[in-house]
């Protein structure tokens, strides 16, 4: 078994976790951003209900989600399974909507009531106000934490393989069942490390072009 | 005509009585001072008239126009409580820039976004910036930090940053300029240059309202004293009067009570 075509074959397997990786990142951060709003509200049922699911989503294992929406609607509903990779993502999207919603949160309530009063009084608008004033602020205070989650985005992709979707580990790991190969398992970690390597020297980099000032 | 009547404003927070039927009036032009002790609604009374607090009773006029009648029931639109709150600048005590941008930015934000509502702010809008950039360095020069332009708020002292939301404030032109306690977050020997600036404001006719502890200030640029306790004005007059001469017992008890400091 050549290096080169494990690697290859390995490299198909990380392509898929990319996907998962991208697209739930792409779909949580507005989504998320929604959810915070919802959280924030003032109309309390809304509070509460949001609050609630947030809850939920970050009291039970991803793992567990994975599993109920894959085989939650053909149970309850008699409804046709849905492809893999759609459950995996829908489960990654709203899991991750909800850690990122209350990163949001902490960053919008860091933004002292200072900022947002000399806003109104210099006569801007609310929408003014949050988009010139608040949401910068907000930015450079959670990148920290929003790369922490991102990063662990990175490495909890490969709990796709519970309902068998074909990301890096479960390529990988077909090498011990048909090979009796262990060590592509093993090297499969390289992948993720180098793939968060890079993430980190990404996020490096905002956090730097973000510290033009402190507050 | 009075430039600004305020008319038997109450406010409570739940249960407390903060505002208790403050009413005062003022001319163009005029420095009043308010004193009071810790707790009396200087500041309550100064976030009712520019609209960070809703007053539960009474009416504030702009020269002679109602700007805001807690009796009326009807639900003002966000643009028109801010169409009534440009009529008003402020300056607070922790400064309140906003930290991403430079001095000048922070000067030149709200009149660019308040340009853009210009009729003619699409064919001209370059002509527009520019003058507004020029009237925004002209403010900065004369609080005395044209060398500052582009520091950020974080590369400035307490006195300068202070100065730099003088700058913000005026860059609006408004009518009457609100101070509250505008020295109180700075180191003493900061408090200098800011007085310096508002006693500038002064003599260029600006209208202000000043909360402050400060008497010596008070009574070198202020041409009227509002001296509050207990949510009501208790004593007004020019400050000869009331810091020198006061006839109420609550005025003398406070005034004693600041020269023992
Ligand atoms: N948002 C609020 N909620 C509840 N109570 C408040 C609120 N704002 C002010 N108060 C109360 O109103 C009273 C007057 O407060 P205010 O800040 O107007 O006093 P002040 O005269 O400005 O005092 P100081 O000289 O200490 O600044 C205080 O008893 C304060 O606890
Ligand atoms: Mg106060």
């Amino acid at each position: 078994m050549g290096f080169l075509e494990v690697t290859l074959t390995l490299l198909s397997g990380f392509k898929t976790t990319f996907f998962i990786f991208i697209a739930t990142l792409l779909l949580s951060l507005p989504l998320g951003l929604i959810i915070t709003f919802g959280s924030m509200c003032r109309f309390l049922p809304i509070k509460i209900l949001v609050r609630t699911f947030v809850w939920i989503i970050r009291g039970t294992p991803l793992m567990l989600q994975i599993i109920l929406v894959f085989y939650g609607p053909g149970l309850l509903w008699d409804m046709d399974a849905m492809a893999r990779t759609t459950a995996v993502l829908i489960a990654f999207v709203v899991n991750y909507s909800a850690y990122f919603s209350e990163i949001y949160r902490g960053g919008i309530e860091s933004v002292s009531k200072g900022q947002y009063e000399a806003g109104q009084v210099l006569g801007l608008t609310k929408v003014q106000v949050f988009f010139r004033i608040v949401l910068f602020q907000v930015i450079k205070r959670i990148v920290p934490p929003m790369s922490n989650e991102i990063i662990t985005l990175v490495k909890d992709t490969s709990l796709a393989r519970i309902i068998a979707v074909e990301e890096i580990i479960m390529v990988a790991q077909r090498y011990i069942s048909a090979k009796a190969l262990i060590w592509p398992l093993f090297y499969s970690g390289a992948f993720y490390l180098i793939f968060c390597g890079l993430l980190t020297i990404l996020f490096w980099f905002i956090e730097k072009k973000l510290d033009y000032y402190h507050s | 005509m009075a430039i600004l009547e305020v008319k038997n404003i109450h406010k409570n927070f739940g249960k407390t009585k903060v505002l208790k039927g403050v009413s005062f009036s003022m001319e163009k032009s005029e420095v009043v001072a308010i004193l009071g002790s810790s707790g009396s609604g200087k500041t309550t009374l100064l976030r009712c008239i520019n609209f960070l607090e809703t007053a539960d009773k009474g009416q504030i006029l702009v020269e002679g126009k109602p700007i805001f009648d807690a009796s009326d029931k009807r639900k003002k639109s966000a643009s028109e409580i801010r169409d009534m709150q440009l009529n008003f600048g402020m300056v607070f005590q922790s400064f309140n820039l906003f930290p991403q941008y430079s001095a000048l930015e922070n000067v030149m934000l709200a009149p660019k976004l308040l340009a853009k509502e210009r009729a003619d702010f699409r064919q001209n809008k370059k002509q527009i910036y520019k003058e507004i950039e020029q009237t925004c360095i002209q403010l900065l020069d004369r609080v005395g930090l044209s060398q500052k332009l582009s520091n950020y708020p974080c590369e400035l002292s307490g006195g300068q940053q202070q100065r730099v939301s003088i700058a913000r404030a005026l860059a609006l032109n408004p009518k009457v300029l609100f101070f509250d306690e505008p020295t109180s977050a700075l180191d003493p020997e900061l408090t200098g240059e800011i007085l310096k600036v508002i006693r500038d404001l002064a003599r260029k006719q600006m209208t202000m309202i000043i909360v402050t502890h400060e008497i010596e200030f008070a009574r070198n640029v202020a041409d009227r004293i509002i001296f509050m306790d207990g949510g009501v004005v208790v004593e007004e007059g020019a400050p000869q009067y009331v810091i020198d001469n006061p006839q109420n017992e609550r005025t003398r008890a406070f005034l004693s009570k600041l020269s023992e400091r």
